[in-house]
C-alpha cells in the first residue's frame, strides 16, 4: 500500500490542489503584487546580517564608532522597510486566502444545490457539513499560510544561498551538504501523512454525523432508554479517532526534531570548516558572523518547511474529498433540448410509458405507467403503502427523472422545460414536512419573494392554521424550532400546505398531506381547497376514501402499474381494490356501529 | 433560540483564571505526562541556549588560538546536544499530543453523556447544530491549548528565561540593553490583544451563523429545490459566508500590523547591540564572541515571543470554546429522578393524571386541569383536533417534560417517584415523528439492544405487515437504512418504528398516530395482530380516523387543552358533544353512499 504510494510521481502528493489554479488565477494581480512584496521585504532581511557584517569587520579594525553607529541605525531602517513589505504580504495574499476561501465555499454551495436527491440521500448532513467547514478550512490554509511561507521561505532561501555563495563558495557548498536528506525525508514523510489525515477526516465525519443524527433523534432514544448504548458507542468512535490523531501525531512530531538536526549539521560543519578557514586565514570573523546569522535566518524557514509539507498534505487530502462531491453530477438539470422560450405551464400532465427505480439493483417502483390528466383536473392516487406513489409525483417536478419513457406537461417533455419555470408552477406538499426554523410567516412566503400578510391570511385560512395562529402568543412571528419541532404534528402539515399554496401554482401536488389532520379539520380544508383548485391541475395522495372521492378521477397504483382508474362510483362498481378499500372504510364503522 | 445564538459569541475573557482551573481538573489524571513534559521542556529549552555559548567558546577560545582539535571537540559537542535535543523534542511532542487528545477524549465523551441526559426542553429551544458543534470543533480546538498550547508557553517562557540568564551571565549591562526594548514590546502586544479579540468575537458569530445556515438547509434541500429558491438561498448564503469573509479580513489586518512591529523591535534590539556592545568593543571590555553570541540570542528570543502571541491566540480560542462547553455541562434542564426512587420489579399498568398542567412556555398552559385513570389492561384512546394537546399528554407520562401541577400516577405510585429508567422500560411509544437512524432494519428495530433477538424483530414486523416489503430488499434485514431512512416510504418507515415499540415487548403501548400514513388493509392487518398482543397490556391509542378506536374502553376527547368528553364510543355518541359532531363528519359521507 505505501509502496504503491511512494512509486507515484510527485503529483500524487498535491496533484488536487490543481484543481485550485482557477480560484489563484482569479486574484493573480494581487497575487503578484504579494510576490514582489515577498522579494522586496526579504531583500530587507537579507540586508541585515551584511550590515551586521559590516559593522563586525569595522569593530576588528577597532578604529572609530561611526559606521558603527550608523549601522545600527540603518539596521533599524532597513527593518521598518522589510516591516512595511511584510505588511503589505499578508494585507494581499492572506487577504487573498480569504476570498479564495469564499468562492470556493460559495461554488460548494452552488454545487450541491444543484445536486439531485440521491445525493443528499447518500450522503448524511454531518458529512456535508465537514466538508464545508473543515475541509474548505484546510484548503485555506494552503492557500494563505502555506503559500506565504513556502514562497517567503522559498525566496529567503534563494537569497540568502546567493549572499552566502558570494562570500564563501567553499563554505556555502560544505553547508548544504545536509540538504538532499531532508528532501528524501520530506518527501516519505508527506506521502504517509496524507493517508493519515485522509483517515483521521472520515472519522470527524463520522463523529459529526454520528452525534447530528443521535441529537435529531433524541426522543427516540430517550423512550426506548438507549442513552448508555449511544454513550459506548460513541466513545467507541471518539476513541478510534483519537487512535487516529496519534498515528499521525508519531510523524508529525518527527518534523520538527529532524528539521533542527539538519539545520544543526548545518551549523556544526559552518563552525568546523569556516573555523579551519580563519585558522588558515581563508576568512574573517565578520565573515563567519554573517555566516551564522544568516544560517540561524535559515533555521526557521527550514523547520516550517516541514510545517508547510504538513499543511498541504491535508490541504491536498481534503482538495481530494471536496473534488469527489464536485464531481457529482447533477443528473437533473437543463441541457441543450431546454426550451428556453417557456416561460409559463398550463397544467395538463401526461406519463408516456414511464419506468422508474432508484437504483439498478433495487426493484422496478413504475413499470410502463400512462396516463393523462387535463388542465384544471382534480385527480387522486391511492395504493398500498410502499407502491410508489410519492415516486411517481416526485417525477413531475423532476426531483428524479424517469428512467423509461417520458412525463410530459402541456406536451412537453419536464426534461426541456426550464427547472425554474418547472417547479415555480407546481406547488408540491411533501410527505414529509420540513419548516426552517424562521418565523412562520416567512416559512409560509418563502417560495415567493413578495408575500403580503393578505396573502397569508388567505392561504392560513384555507389550510386552517389560523385559529392555531391566534392562540400563538407572537402570531405569525412565532419562532419555529427546528424543522418545526415546535409545533403539533397536523400544524407542522397545515404549514406546510400554506406554503404550498401561497405560490400560487398551477398545478398542486398534495402527498398525503392531511395524515396528521384531524377529519373535521381536513373536511373544512378540503371545502376551501375546491375553491382554490379551480383551474388549477390538482393531485390528492391519500389513504382515506372521504379525502379522494370528489376527484374527477382517481387512480389506482398496484406493484408498479396503474390497475383502476374512473371516478369513484365508477371504481366502486369496478369491484377492485379501490372497492375493497371502500368496504373496508365502511366495514369499520358499521362494526363500530353495531356496539 | 436568542439566547443561544450568543453562545457563539461568548468571547469570555482572554484568560479567566476560574476556567483554567476547571480545565485544569481535566488534567490531573495526567499529572505524570505534565510532569514529564515540564522535566522536558526545561531540557529542550535550554539546550538551544547552550549553543551560542559553544559558539562563543568555539570563537573566543578554539579558532581565536587556531586550535582546531578543541573545534573538533566542541563541533561533537554541539552535535551531542542537537541530538539529545532532537530525542527530547520528539518524546515532547509526542506526549504533549497524546495528552491532549486524550483529554480531549475524556471531555468529548464527558459533554455527549451529559447531553443524553438533557431533557427535551434543551432541544426544542437548541438547534441541532449548535450542540454538535459543542462535542466536535469546540473540543477539538481545545486539543492545541492541552498540546502545545499550554506546554509550549511554558517552553516559550523556559526559553526566554533561559536566555536571560545566559545574557546576564555573559555580560549584564549588554543584557540590560536588550532588555530596553520590553516596554515597548509589552506595549504592542496589549493593544494587538484587544484588537484581536474583537474581531475574534465577530469571526466567531458569523461562523456559526454560516454553519447554523449550512446545516439546516442541507437538511431541508428537498424545500429549496421543490421551490426553485437556489438562487435566492445562493443570495442568502453569499450574504452570510461574505460577512464571514469581512470579519476574516480585518482581523488579517491586525496580524499584518503586529508581526512586522514584533521584527521591528527585533531589529532595534539588533541595532542597541551593535551600537552599545561595538563601542564596547572597540573599548576592548567585550569580545567579539560576546556579541555574536548576544546576536543568537537575541535572535532566539524573538521567535518565542513571535510564537506567544500566536499561542495568545489559541489560549483565547480554547477559553472562548470551554466557556461554550462549560456552559452546557452546567445546563441542568434535567428531568431528574427521585432521590429515594421506588422500585418497579413488576408493573401492572394502572395509570392515573389527576389535576394535571402543563405548559411548554411557563404560563401558556397546553393541558388544563386534565383528569382520569386507566385501569390495568384497558385500553384507552384520545381523540381532538390538531392541537389539543394529545401528543402532550403523552410527553408528559414519560416523563419528556415534567408537569406544572397536579399528578400522574403508575401502580399508585407518582411517576416523579419512579426511576426514568423504569418507566420507559414498562413503556413503548411510537411517536408521531417517526425517526430512523441511519445503519440497517436490524439496527433500527432493536436499536442496538442485544437482548432482542433476531426472531423477536422478525415477528414484530410481521405483526406491523412491514414484514412483507423487507423481505423483497435485497438484503432483507440487513438493507442498509440512510439518515432518517431516506430511501423508505413513508409508511414504510412508520411500520419500522411500530415494529420497533412491539420489538421492545412493553406493558404498556402508546401508539401517537402510528398508522397515519399506512394504508387501511395494513392498517386494519395491524390493528387485527395486535389485539392479541394487547391483551393483558395497558395500552393508549391516538388516531384522528375514529374507525381505528372504536374498540376501546374509554375515549377521551381533548379539546384545546382541556379533556371535555370522556366514555366509551356509545356513551359519547349518546351524548351528542363534540365526540357526536366529529363522528358525524367523518362519516356522513359514507352514510350517503351507503342510504344510495
Ligand atoms: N415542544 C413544544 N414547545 C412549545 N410548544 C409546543 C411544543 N410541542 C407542541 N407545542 C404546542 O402545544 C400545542 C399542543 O400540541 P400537541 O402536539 O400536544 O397537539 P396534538 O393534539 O398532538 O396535535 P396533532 O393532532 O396535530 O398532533 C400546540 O399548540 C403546539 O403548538
Ligand atoms: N430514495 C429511495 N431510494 C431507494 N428506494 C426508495 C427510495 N424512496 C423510496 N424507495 C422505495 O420505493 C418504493 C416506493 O416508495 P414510495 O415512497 O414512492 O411509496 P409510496 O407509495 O409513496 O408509499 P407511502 O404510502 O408509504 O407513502 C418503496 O418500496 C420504497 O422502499
Ligand atoms: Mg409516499
Amino acid at each position: 500500500m505505501l509502496d504503491r504510494k511512494r512509486k507515484g510521481n510527485g503529483l500524487e502528493l498535491f496533484g488536487n490542489l490543481v484543481h485550485l489554479k482557477k480560484y489563484f488565477l482569479r486574484y493573480k494581480g494581487t497575487l503578484a503584487l504579494g510576490f514582489i512584496f515577498i522579494i522586496l521585504s526579504n531583500i530587507g532581511n537579507v540586508y541585515i546580517p551584511l550590515l551586521v557584517k559590516g559593522a563586525f569587520d569595522e569593530l576588528q579594525k577597532k578604529l572609530s564608532t561611526d559606521i558603527i553607529v550608523k549601522n545600527a541605525i540603518l539596521i533599524a531602517l532597513t527593518s521598518a522597510f522589510a516591516g512595511l513589505f511584510s505588511f503589505l504580504i499578508r494585507q494581499t495574499i492572506i487577504v487573498v486566502s480569504r476570498k479564495i476561501e469564499y468562492d470556493l465555499r460559495k461554488d460548494f454551495w452552488e454545487h450541491i444545490q444543484k445536486l439531485p436527491m440521491r445525493f443528499f440521500q447518500n450522503n448524511s448532513t454531518g458529512n456535508i457539513m465537514s466538508h464545508a467547514t473543515n475541509d474548505i478550512n484546510s484548503v485555506r490554509s494552503f492557500v494563505g499560510p502555506s503559500v506565504m511561507y513556502s514562497v517567503d521561505n522559498g525566496v529567503l532561501f534563494i537569497m540568502t544561498l546567493s549572499i552566502l555563495f558570494s562570500l564563501s563558495t567553499k563554505l556555502t557548498l560544505y553547508t548544504l551538504i545536509p540538504l538532499p536528506f531532508m528532501s528524501l525525508f520530506v518527501y516519505l514523510v508527506m506521502s504517509k501523512i496524507h493517508s493519515r489525515y485522509t483517515k483521521i477526516q472520515e472519522k470527524f465525519s463520522e463523529l459529526t454525523t454520528r452525534a447530528q443524527e443521535n441529537f435529531s433523534g433524541i426522543r427516540v432514544i430517550k423512550s426506548y432508554f438507549r442513552e448508555n448504548y449511544e454513550i459506548d458507542q460513541y466513545s467507541k468512535i471518539s476513541d478510534e479517532y483519537f487512535q487516529r490523531k496519534m498515528n499521525l501525531v508519531k510523524l508529525q512530531a518527527f518534523f520538527h526534531p529532524i528539521f533542527f538536526v539538519i539545520a544543526g549539521l548545518a551549523f556544526i560543519i559552518i563552525f568546523l570548516v569556516g573555523g579551519n578557514m580563519i585558522i588558515n586565514n581563508e576568512l574573517t570573523v565578520g565573515t563567519l558572523t554573517a555566516f551564522i546569522l544568516y544560517l540561524s535566518m535559515l533555521i526557521w524557514p527550514m523547520i516550517s518547511f516541514g510545517w508547510v509539507a504538513n499543511m498541504i498534505q491535508q490541504a491536498d487530502a481534503s482538495m481530494k474529498r471536496l473534488m469527489k462531491i464536485f464531481n457529482e453530477p447533477y443528473e437533473i438539470s437543463e441541457n441543450e433540448n431546454t426550451n428556453h422560450v417557456i416561460k409559463d405551464l398550463q397544467g395538463s400532465i401526461e406519463f408516456k410509458n414511464v419506468s422508474f427505480r432508484y437504483k439498478d439493483d433495487l426493484p422496478v417502483v413504475l413499470d410502463n405507467v400512462s396516463f393523462k390528466i387535463e388542465q384544471g383536473q382534480t385527480i387522486a392516487f391511492v395504493g398500498h403503502t410502499g407502491v410508489g406513489k410519492s415516486s411517481l409525483i416526485n417525477l413531475i417536478p423532476r426531483m428524479y427523472d424517469a428512467t423509461g419513457g417520458e412525463v410530459l406537461i402541456d406536451g412537453i417533455n419536464v426534461k426541456n422545460i426550464p427547472i425554474g419555470i418547472l417547479r415555480t408552477n407546481i406547488g408540491l406538499v411533501p410527505q414529509e414536512n420540513f419548516l426552517f426554523s424562521d418565523t412562520l410567516a416567512n416559512n409560509i412566503v418563502y417560495g415567493i419573494t413578495d408575500g403580503s400578510q393578505i396573502l397569508i391570511d388567505k392561504v392560513t385560512e384555507i389550510a386552517q392554521l389560523n385559529k392555531d395562529v391566534e392562540t400563538f402568543p407572537n402570531g405569525f412571528e412565532t419562532i419555529l424550532g427546528e424543522r418545526g419541532i415546535t409545533l403539533s404534528g397536523g400544524q407542522k402539515q397545515r404549514s406546510s400546505l400554506a406554503r404550498a399554496l401561497a405560490i400560487d401554482p398551477k398545478i398542486l401536488i398534495l402527498d398525503d398531506s392531511f395524515s396528521a389532520v384531524d377529519t373535521h379539520t381536513e373536511e373544512e380544508i378540503l371545502k376551501r381547497l375546491k375553491e382554490f383548485m379551480k383551474n388549477r391541475t390538482s393531485i390528492i395522495i391519500s389513504h382515506r376514501i372521504s379525502t379522494v372521492k370528489d376527484s374527477d378521477k382517481i387512480f389506482v397504483i398496484d406493484k408498479g402499474k396503474i390497475t383502476e382508474q374512473g371516478t369513484h362510483d365508477e371504481l366502486v362498481a369496478f369491484g377492485g381494490i379501490y372497492a375493497d378499500l371502500h368496504t373496508k372504510q365502511l366495514l369499520e364503522e358499521e362494526l363500530s356501529e353495531m356496539e | 433560540m436568542a439566547e443561544q445564538q450568543k453562545d457563539d459569541e461568548i468571547l469570555g475573557k482572554a484568560y479567566d483564571s476560574k476556567i483554567m482551573r476547571r480545565l485544569l481538573t481535566y488534567v490531573k489524571p495526567y499529572k505524570k505526562y505534565v510532569v514529564m513534559a515540564i522535566i522536558m521542556n526545561i531540557i529542550v529549552a535550554a539546550l538551544p541556549a547552550v549553543r551560542p555559548l559553544l559558539s562563543k567558546i568555539a570563537l573566543d577560545t578554539y579558532i581565536a588560538n587556531k586550535d582546531y582539535n578543541g573545534l573538533l571537540m566542541i563541533s561533537m559537542i554541539v552535535l551531542a546536544v542537537l541530538i539529545l535535543q532532537a530525542v527530547v523534542q520528539y518524546y515532547l511532542t509526542y506526549y504533549s499530543e497524546y495528552m491532549g487528545q486524550k483529554i480531549v477524549y475524556d471531555l468529548r465523551v464527558q459533554i455527549f453523556k451529559h447531553v443524553q441526559k438533557l431533557a427535551l426542553r434543551y432541544f426544542d429551544k437548541t438547534p441541532v447544530g449548535r450542540t454538535v458543534t459543542r462535542v466536535t470543533n469546540d473540543v477539538d480546538s481545545l486539543n492545541e491549548m492541552f498540546s502545545s498550547g499550554i506546554v509550549q508557553v511554558f517552553s516559550d517562557v523556559f526559553v526566554i528565561i533561559w536566555i536571560y540568564v545566559f545574557m546576564f551571565g555573559m555580560a549584564w549591562d549588554l543584557a540590560l540593553v536588550v532588555l530596553l526594548v520590553m516596554p515597548f514590546l509589552i506595549y504592542a502586544t496589549m493593544v494587538f490583544r484587544k484588537k484581536v479579540r474583537e474581531t475574534y468575537r465577530d469571526v466567531r458569530k458569523h461562523l456559526a451563523n454560516l454553519n447554523s445556515y449550512m446545516q439546516e438547509h442541507v437538511t431541508g434541500m428537498n424545500i429549496v429545490q421543490i421551490f426553485a429558491k437556489e438562487k435566492d438561498e445562493l443570495e442568502k448564503f453569499s450574504a452570510i459566508n461574505g460577512e464571514y469573509r469581512a470579519a476574516n479580513i480585518k482581523s488579517v489586518f491586525y496580524y499584518a500590523v503586529f508581526f512586522p512591529v514584533v521584527e521591528l523591535l527585533s531589529a532595534i534590539t539588533f541595532g542597541l547591540i551593535i551600537w552599545y556592545g561595538g563601542g564596547e568593543v572597540i573599548q576592548s571590555k567585550l569580545t567579539l564572541g560576546v556579541l555574536i553570541a548576544f546576536f543568537q540570542y537575541t535572535e532566539m528570543f524573538w521567535r518565542p515571543v513571535r510564537d506567544l502571541s500566536e499561542k495568545y491566540n489559541v489560549l483565547q480560542q480554547a477559553m472562548a470554546s470551554s466557556e461554550r462547553i462549560f456552559k452546557l455541562l452546567d445546563d441542568e434542564t434535567f428531568i431528574p429522578d427521585a432521590e429515594n426512587p421506588v422500585k418497579l420489579e413488576k408493573v401492572k399498568g394502572e395509570i392515573e393524571f389527576k389535576n394535571v398542567w402543563f405548559a411548554y412556555n411557563p404560563g401558556e398552559y397546553v393541558l388544563k386541569n386534565v383528569s382520569f385513570d386507566i385501569k390495568p389492561g384497558e385500553t384507552i384512546a384520545i381523540v381532538g383536533a390538531t392541537g389539543a394537546g394529545k401528543t402532550s399528554l403523552i410527553n408528559i407520562l414519560t416523563r419528556f417534560y415534567d408537569i406544572e401541577k397536579g399528578s400522574i400516577t403508575l401502580d399508585g405510585i407518582d411517576i416523579r417517584q419512579l426511576e426514568k429508567r423504569d418507566l420507559r422500560k414498562y413503556i413503548s411509544m411510537v411517536l408521531q415523528d417517526v425517526f430512523l437512524f441511519s445503519g440497517n432494519i436490524k439496527t433500527n428495530i432493536n436499536l442496538g439492544n442485544d437482548e432482542i433477538t433476531d426472531a423477536q424483530i422478525i415477528e414484530a414486523a410481521k405483526t406491523v405487515g412491514a414484514d412483507k416489503f423487507i423481505s423483497k430488499l435485497p438484503n432483507k434485514y440487513e438493507e442498509e437504512v440512510k439518515e432518517k431512512g431516506a430511501t423508505l416510504s413513508v409508511g414504510q418507515r412508520q411500520l419500522i418504528s411500530f415494529a420497533r415499540a412491539l420489538a421492545y415487548n412493553p406493558q404498556i403501548l402508546i401508539l401517537d398516530e402510528a398508522t397515519s400514513s399506512v394504508d387501511t388493509e395494513t392498517e386494519i392487518l395491524i390493528q387485527e395482530a395486535i389485539q392479541k398482543l394487547l391483551v393483558g397490556r395497558t395500552s393508549i391509542v391516538i388516531a384522528h380516523r375514529l374507525s381505528t378506536i372504536q374498540n376501546a374502553n374509554k375515549i377521551l376527547v381533548m379539546h384545546k387543552g382541556e379533556l371535555k368528553e370522556m366514555g366509551t364510543h356509545q356513551e359519547l355518541l349518546a351524548k351528542k358533544g363534540i365526540y357526536y359532531r366529529l363522528y358525524q363528519l367523518q362519516y356522513k359521507d359514507q352514510e350517503v353512499v351507503r342510504t344510495v
